[in-house]
């Protein structure tokens, strides 16, 4: 057939067409290629609670347990420290932890449960770039922080500061107070990180 | 014999003409003075770093629980396997310095004005390329470093959209499934992608012709008999041989460093790193490695995230917009006036100075005071570009190349 006799509106139709199938195939065998990379049934399977003797932190320390891959912080916070935490409001973007994440029963300056006002359960990981931050739980020149320091969090990435209840100092990278994740105590020792018991 | 053989390729493949449209008779101006080495440089790092690469893999295993191990394995017990991956480590590093030189040298002789754009927008993608090419490698060691300094970048993602962070890293945290796709990204997907753009800058080069430190056109005086630019000489065997005289230069740089100080105190490679990967505990100092750390301070010298994420993404970007924003009538710095001769003067200094930053303890008073002005001065030299390019006060520029 010489080019004059061709019908162009039909040549034309059947390029696009083809185009649109071919566009749909193409689609169709990405989207299993990019699937296939998203976390696997395995990867998925692993976050189970995990268990925790915290008898074990005396009054001013901490302990880190490892949750889902990531540190989970017990700090055993003193009286004097709970005491501080109360006259820290002028310094921090969040004190009443309203647009942090926590769970309900968190929801304090102590970012504790009532029964245990003093052990503070939090993620390790500064809200900012995902560093975890390093304690510099000491009031003061103690902690090489400055004399005015009263004693919390300090991210060495971005250099975020928290409090000792994990939550962000005023103009610090990070956005939001240090995550709270789902907690329940099973007995006077026995936490269980990664799930919320609802109480009767 | 020879000839023979070469009329019988050249009626099945265009070997003569290809040889001499690109190198016998692929006319470069007469003037190019050392700024001209890094383009060939960055060329000889690529095959360093792909030929090293190959023999690594032989020995690595790109599994969290044996990453770490096999690095050391490699250092210790393969025979020559410390010089391999020093060549590796010290390569990364010497293709962002050439690469670095490479880029001031466009800043500097306006290469990627008209008609030039389309070679400098690949030249950006290549650069953009070898960034992400470097940090997928930086994760396979499992080192402390690589380990938070993966956590940091994907955090970046995160700030963004958390799925696209999720889909990334194939997993809740970085882990072994993460480690094990950036070594795919690594090994296969982004040195194909590296080998294609590099491809097509030299077609788009030898398209256009080379600019030159006057900033003329070779093109515009041709000898009326050959049609050879009077300015153009065959790029071989000229700078074929110039080029040796470089990369002879060159090697010996690079061994000193891998000889006697491979971890150039901690610049190429971060102390960190020889302790293995610990999801929990982030070293006490930690930073990117030197040829991000401008890109880093900026970061971090912002007090809000996604405006930091967005700053320190913009940074890198607008280099892209660069032949666009530049209204000059001349290329050359030799002819600008002293408006654009200052701006660059200040915006070097600044990613100097960002660079310096971004390796410091963010916890020391000066750093981000002195990262916010740097930042300003940065940004503030691609955004008053069209201005200042424009009242500046050019000089006549010469006809012919000057030598």
């Amino acid at each position: 057939m010489s080019e004059t006799l061709a019908d162009h509106g039909r040549r034309k139709f059947l390029v696009g067409a083809t185009t649109v199938v071919g566009a749909a195939g193409v689609a169709a065998v990405v989207t299993p290629f990019i699937l296939s990379m998203l976390p696997s049934a395995r990867a998925k399977a692993a976050g189970a609670p995990v268990e925790v003797d915290v008898s074990k932190v005396e009054p001013g320390m901490m302990m880190t347990q490892e949750w889902r891959g990531q540190p989970v912080w017990i700090v055993n916070r003193t009286p004097e420290m709970l005491a501080q935490l109360g006259k820290n409001n002028a310094l921090l973007s969040d004190p009443d932890s309203a647009s942090s994440e926590q769970p309900e029963f968190c929801k304090n300056p102590n970012r504790s449960s009532a029964e245990h006002p003093n052990l503070l359960v939090t993620v390790g990981i500064c809200t900012h770039l995902g560093c975890s931050p390093v304690d510099k739980m000491k009031k003061g020149e103690a902690s090489g922080m400055g004399s005015d320091w009263p004693g919390g969090f300090f991210c060495p990435c971005h250099g975020s500061k928290y409090d000792l209840s994990g939550r962000v100092f005023k103009s610090m990278p990070a956005p939001l107070n240090l995550r709270i994740p789902p907690y329940t105590f099973l007995s006077e020792t026995r936490l269980l990180i990664g799930e919320e018991k609802k109480r009767a | 014999m020879m000839t023979r053989l070469l009329g019988w390729v050249d009626e099945r493949f265009p070997l003569t003409s290809v040889w001499k449209e690109h190198l016998a008779e692929y006319y470069a101006p007469k003037n190019f003075n050392f700024w001209y080495y890094f383009g060939s440089l960055a060329m000889l790092v690529l095959v360093i770093q792909i030929v090293t690469g190959i023999f690594l893999t032989m020995n690595y295993k790109p599994d969290a629980r044996f990453a770490f191990a096999s690095v050391e394995y490699i250092m210790r017990d393969v025979d020559y396997g410390w010089l391999i991956r020093y060549m590796h480590s010290t390569g990364a590093s010497m293709f962002f310095v050439v690469v670095y030189l490479h880029m001031m040298r466009g800043l500097l002789y306006g290469s990627y004005q008209k008609p030039r754009e389309l070679i400098w927008l690949l030249g950006m993608a290549i650069y953009l390329c070898l960034m992400a090419e470097a940090f997928f490698g930086y994760l396979l060691p499992w080192g402390q470093m690589s380990y938070w300094g993966a956590q940091v970048i994907v955090s970046l993602v995160d700030a963004i959209s958390p799925p696209v962070a999720l889909w990334v890293r194939g997993d809740y945290v970085i882990a072994d499934a993460t480690l094990n796709r950036f070594f795919a990204f690594h090994v296969i997907a982004l040195p194909l992608i590296l080998v294609i753009l590099v491809f097509l800058h030299i077609v788009a080069l030898h398209q256009v012709g080379s600019n030159n430190p006057d900033g003329i056109e070779i093109k515009k005086h041709k000898d009326p008999t050959t049609g050879i630019p009077l300015d153009g000489i065959p790029f071989h065997p000229y700078y074929s041989v110039k080029d040796i005289v470089g990369v002879v230069g060159f090697l010996i740089v690079y061994f000193g460093i891998i000889f006697f100080s491979p971890e150039m105190g901690g610049y190429f490679l971060e102390e960190n790193n020889f302790i293995p990967a610990d999801p929990l505990k982030t070293p006490p100092h930690i930073s990117p490695v030197w040829y991000f750390t401008p890109f880093y301070a900026i970061l971090r010298a912002i007090p809000q995230k996604q405006v930091g994420v967005i700053a320190m993404g913009l940074a890198v970007v607008i280099f892209f917009l660069l032949p666009w924003l530049d209204r000059g009538i001349v290329k050359s710095v030799r002819y600008r006036g002293s408006l654009y001769k200052t701006a660059l003067g200040l915006f070097v200094v600044a990613f100097l100075i960002l660079g310096y930053m971004g390796t410091q303890d963010p916890n020391l008073w000066y750093v981000n005071p002195v990262s916010r002005i740097c930042a300003l001065v940065y940004f503030g030299f691609f955004f008053l570009m069209p201005i200042f390019t424009r009242m500046d006060k050019t000089k006549p520029v010469p006809d012919r190349v000057t030598g």
